[in-house]
């Protein structure tokens, strides 16, 4: 079997054209993409599903069960104030995957328009790659703490400032294959017919250089439930009551040796979702751009 | 009412520079080309030839308008596309120039249908209705010699060849008068060159097109041009019809590009090739740039830049050893 | 296996996923390439000569393409099956690539000086300044006017043939063992195309590098190759010494093919080709693949796939007919 392989940098697009016609195909054929849809999508549907697959709420609290350890009642157990963990990691996954999904959602925005954009006009390109820069130069997660501190805790704090963090490298990855695109021929042809800047962007850029992005996107969306749920457990992420994965773990963490399951659960469910996400990312890597490996 | 001319186009002392330099310097410019004058006739191929970074593509390019250049004038069709009406100009005679690329791989938006693509320039011009641009589409389909369902399938179900005809149609959609032909052919096998390059003259007959067809395959250019200009280090240094030049070349860069034409020959040892180095374009060598290469100089090449003048009907040549004679005389 | 073979691949097929399941773009493909060698291919757009070199460096896509059968061996090691950190070792290193499309095989985010220097950083651990002086020393080396300044630009500012001599010096950087040269000379002018040929043969008699030459120009192949091979439609239809091959082609293709360079000196005069077109891969075609465009096509052609027969030392071809007429009795 001929194995994807690290094409050297400069191999670039050389077999771009023909890969690109079979994408789905292809993803549907490979193993890591396979597995990665499958845990990622089994966890969506709990997500989704979650109310209808408990019958308690994520805040009921069962006094005398305070502290019980995973049985045919509380298949997760239950915490320090006799509450379903299993409920709680499936309100949990809605908050956590919707963070995570949001985040990717908002960069993936902001990464294509402005990495086109700096791409398409070289009078924009300057401001637009000082400030990415700018932005990049403070770790992701120092610059999430920041911002959440600023706006204060709350979920769409932490998705607002887990997407600052995470448009940047977005915005420079499209930006790099909007450059390669816009060299080629056939956005020249466009202009030698006379074509303007949005069809050029939209027609002939745009769909040509999001390949790599939606491959980042997939890690930043795996990057983003992690980040929260570290903010959250430095207490600037979710706020409980509402569950989040992080601050299950985090209200969690002093009774971690005798109630172990109160943050093993939360803790599998990220462990999944980063793992499928990334998966899934690799089989994206891949098909769509094997050049980005190694 | 648009100027008739018999001339597609006129070039006269057409300069071009480039900012150079990486990042962070202050840019110098650098010159590419230095003083051009050619014209091309209707219904006439005109071969360009020379070294690899001698300007010949820029030339191309600034004829179509994706580069504006730095002096001298461009007339197409009768109308200046250098001067004050530049753009009003180069609108309306933008649907009758169009442009081949070298690689078919790369002049293909491979997440279009080649119906589209072929149909783009008319969807920019805006002038068809949906119902005659698909007609439009399948005919030119089948003049370059494709199926006609091809217009619904992907770039990359199609070979080198088969794309290269694809780019050919998208050339011709708006029926243009003029056509840069930027190595059309220099990617594709020998079979495949003479199915393409046949079939550009063909076209050529039937609808009048001129070409400024720009080429390394000297064979090749040998078969479609009927006068061939030859470019060195941004300047042309000799301008012939084509027999006369594969006859009897007389610009000693011309000469030893002849000379070094590969022959399919295993038993033919090739001449070696021009000593010398590749003239640079930041320090050019001073008076006739071929001068540090060229096996005849003369004291006077090395101060004084040779001009391309006339020295035959339709044939110039830009060399001291053929101003000489001019020069001595009353 | 030859005791001097370099890469040695024998009945390699490799196939690619389509709309109607696996189809192969090249089958049964066997050749040796020897050390300090050049070896030609040449054969028609799409018979699959980069199919094969790509498959050499395992550069296709997982997914998209598999190796149905064969083996290419390269130091006693199967390239097909070597783990991919092995291959990352070879790939620049031990064996090196001309891409056929210097176009976008360029990062236009990269200057030339880094893209140039990049392998020998991580083959070598060249510093950055020296990785600067080396990628001046190959620019003047492939020929590039002012390298000092040209190292420091972005790909889009060079000439189309300039970016083709970048990849070039790319590929020598490491001073590989193999060489494979896709097509390395189509955006040059005959002039500067000579004197990179010499500097491949240069690097040929001074390191015993091979080189692997896939070209359409039968000029730079006659002069440049020692040996040769022709494919046809997913197949080496005839693999012969240069100079018989030119003087003495056997099977119809390649008769075809050198017919079709002749009566290109008359100026005007149309040029000559092979009437019809390369089959795709996924089309069926009862025995020879080039039947339904040769003029010499019998039933036999029909009958079967014709064997890759030996004519005569180191003379191979693939077409029934003739090699029934040509190959020795014994056979
Ligand atoms: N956008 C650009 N910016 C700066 N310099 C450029 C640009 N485009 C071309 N040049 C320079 O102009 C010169 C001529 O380039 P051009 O592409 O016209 O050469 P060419 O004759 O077509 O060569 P080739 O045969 O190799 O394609 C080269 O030195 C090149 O580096
Ligand atoms: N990634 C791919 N997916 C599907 N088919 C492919 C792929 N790559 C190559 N092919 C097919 O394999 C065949 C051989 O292609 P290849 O690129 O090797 O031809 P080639 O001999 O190099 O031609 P050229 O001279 O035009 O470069 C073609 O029919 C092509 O369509
Ligand atoms: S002008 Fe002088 S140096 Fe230049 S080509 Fe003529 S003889 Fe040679
Ligand atoms: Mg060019
Ligand atoms: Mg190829």
């Amino acid at each position: 079997m001929i194995e994807a392989s690290t094409v050297p940098e400069f191999a670039a697009t050389t077999l771009a054209p023909r890969q690109r016609s079979m994408i789905l195909r292809r993803l549907v054929a490979h193993r890591s993409f396979q597995i990665g849809f499958f845990l990622v999508g089994v966890l969506a549907i709990a997500a989704v599903l979650g109310p209808m697959l408990t019958n308690t709420k994520p805040s009921a609290m069962h006094i005398s069960h305070r502290f019980s350890p995973p049985q045919a009642k509380f298949l997760f157990g239950t915490d320090m104030f006799g509450r379903d963990i299993f409920t709680r990691v499936l309100y949990g996954a809605r908050v956590s995957l919707w963070v995570g999904f949001a985040v990717a959602a908002i960069a993936g925005v902001f990464g294509t328009t402005l990495g086109v954009l700096a791409a398409q006009f070289r009078s924009l390109e300057g401001a637009i790659m000082r400030l990415m820069d700018a932005l990049m130069s403070f770790p992701a997660i120092l610059l999430a703490l920041g911002i959440t501190a600023a706006l204060g805790p709350s979920m769409n704090s932490v998705i607002i400032a887990l997407s600052v963090a995470y448009v940047p490298p977005g915005v420079r990855i499209v930006r790099a294959s909007a450059l390669v695109v816009r060299e080629l021929d056939y956005v020249q042809a466009a202009l030698i017919a006379g074509a303007r800047a949005p069809r050029i962007m939209l027609r002939h850029i745009l769909p040509n250089s999001i390949g790599p992005l939606l491959v980042h996107l997939s890690f930043v969306f795996a990057y983003a439930i992690l980040a929260e749920a570290a903010l959250s457990f430095l207490g600037v992420g979710v706020q409980p009551p509402t569950p989040s994965w992080g601050n299950i773990i985090a209200e969690g963490r002093d009774y971690a040796l005798q109630a172990w399951w109160i943050v093993l659960f939360p803790g599998i469910g990220i462990s999944l979702a980063t793992i499928g996400l990334n998966l899934l990312g690799d089989g994206l890597r891949d098909v769509l751009d094997p050049k980005l490996k190694g | 009412m648009p100027v008739t001319s018999e001339t597609s186009v006129e070039v006269r002392d057409l300069t071009m520079s480039f900012g150079s330099g990486g990042a962070g310097r202050r840019p110098t410019m650098v010159q590419v080309l230095h003083d051009l004058t050619f014209d091309i006739g209707s219904a006439e191929t005109l071969g360009l030839v020379g070294e690899s970074g001698s300007g010949k593509s820029t030339v191309g390019r600034i004829l179509v308008g994706l580069l504006k250049p730095t002096g001298g004038s461009v007339r197409l069709f009768g109308r200046s596309v250098t001067g004050a009406d530049r753009a009003a100009n180069f609108a309306a005679v933008r649907s009758r120039v169009q442009f081949v690329f070298q690689d078919p791989h790369a002049a293909l938006n491979p997440r279009i249908r080649v119906g589209h693509s072929i149909a783009e320039p008319i969807d920019i011009a805006g002038k068809h209705s949906r119902r005659d641009r698909d007609d439009r589409v399948r005919q030119l389909l089948e003049l370059v010699g494709l199926p006609r369902d091809s217009a619904d399938r992907f770039p990359h179900e199609f070979s080198g060849g088969q794309r290269q005809r694809i780019v050919i149609a998208r050339a011709l959609s708006l029926s243009p008068d003029f056509v840069v032909c930027d190595e059309p052919v220099s990617a594709l096998d020998v079979s495949m060159q003479a199915q393409i390059v046949n079939l550009l003259m063909d076209l050529q007959d039937r609808f009048g097109l001129s070409y400024l067809f720009i080429a390394h395959d000297m064979t090749v250019v040998r078969a479609i041009a009927r006068r061939v200009a030859v470019m060195y280090a941004g300047s042309i240094v000799e301008i012939a019809r084509n027999a006369d030049l594969y006859a009897d070349p007389l610009h000693p860069y011309t000469r030893a590009l002849l000379d070094a034409m590969p022959r399919p020959d295993p038993t033919r040892i090739r001449p070696r090739t021009i000593p010398g180095e590749v003239p640079s374009l930041l320090a050019p060598p001073s008076g006739c740039r071929f001068h540090t290469r060229c096996p005849h100089v003369m004291p006077r090449c090395r101060d004084e830049s040779p001009r391309l003048l006339e020295i035959a009907p339709g044939r110039q040549v830009a060399c001291h050893l053929f101003t000489a004679a001019e020069t001595t005389e009353p | 296996m030859p005791a001097d073979a370099l890469v040695s691949i024998r009945d390699l097929t490799v196939q690619f996923r389509t709309d109607r399941g696996w189809v192969s773009a090249i089958e049964d493909i066997s050749l040796d390439i020897n050390a300090g060698e050049c070896l030609g291919v040449v054969g028609e757009s799409g018979s699959g000569k980069s199919v094969t070199a790509l498959s050499i460096l395992r550069l296709h896509a997982r997914g998209t393409a598999r190796a149905a059968r064969g083996s290419i061996m390269l130091d006693g090691r199967d390239l097909l099956r070597a783990p991919e950190r092995d291959l990352r070792r070879v790939r620049g290193g031990d064996i090196a690539m001309v891409f056929q499309d210097p176009m976008s095989s360029l990062n236009p985010v990269l200057t030339i000086a880094d893209q140039i220097s990049e392998s020998l950083r991580l083959h070598q651990g060249l510093s950055r300044a020296e990785g600067r002086s080396r990628a001046i020393e190959l620019l003047d080396l492939v020929r590039i006017a002012d390298a000092p300044r040209r190292a420091d630009e972005y790909p889009h500012r060079l000439s189309g043939g300039m970016r083709q001599r970048v990849m070039i010096a790319i590929a020598i950087a490491c001073r590989p063992r193999l060489l494979i040269a896709d097509e390395p000379t189509t955006a040059l002018d005959v002039t500067i195309q000579a004197q990179i040929l010499e500097l491949l043969r240069d690097l040929r008699a001074e390191l015993g590098m091979a080189v692997m030459m896939i070209s359409h120009d039968l000029g730079v192949i006659a002069e440049f190759a020692h040996r040769v091979v022709v494919m046809y439609a997913g197949r080496i239809v005839e693999q012969a010494p240069v100079g018989t091959l030119f003087s003495a082609p056997r099977h119809p293709y390649t008769e075809g093919l050198m017919t079709s360079l002749r009566g290109r000196d008359i100026p005007g005069q149309r040029l000559g080709s092979i009437p019809g077109r390369v089959p795709d891969p996924d089309e069926s075609i009862p025995g020879c693949r080039f039947g339904p465009r040769c003029a010499h096509v019998e039933a036999v052609c029909r009958a079967a796939v014709p064997a890759l027969v030996s004519i005569s030392e180191n003379h191979d071809v693939r077409c029934t007919p003739r090699s029934q007429a040509l190959a020795p009795a014994c056979l």
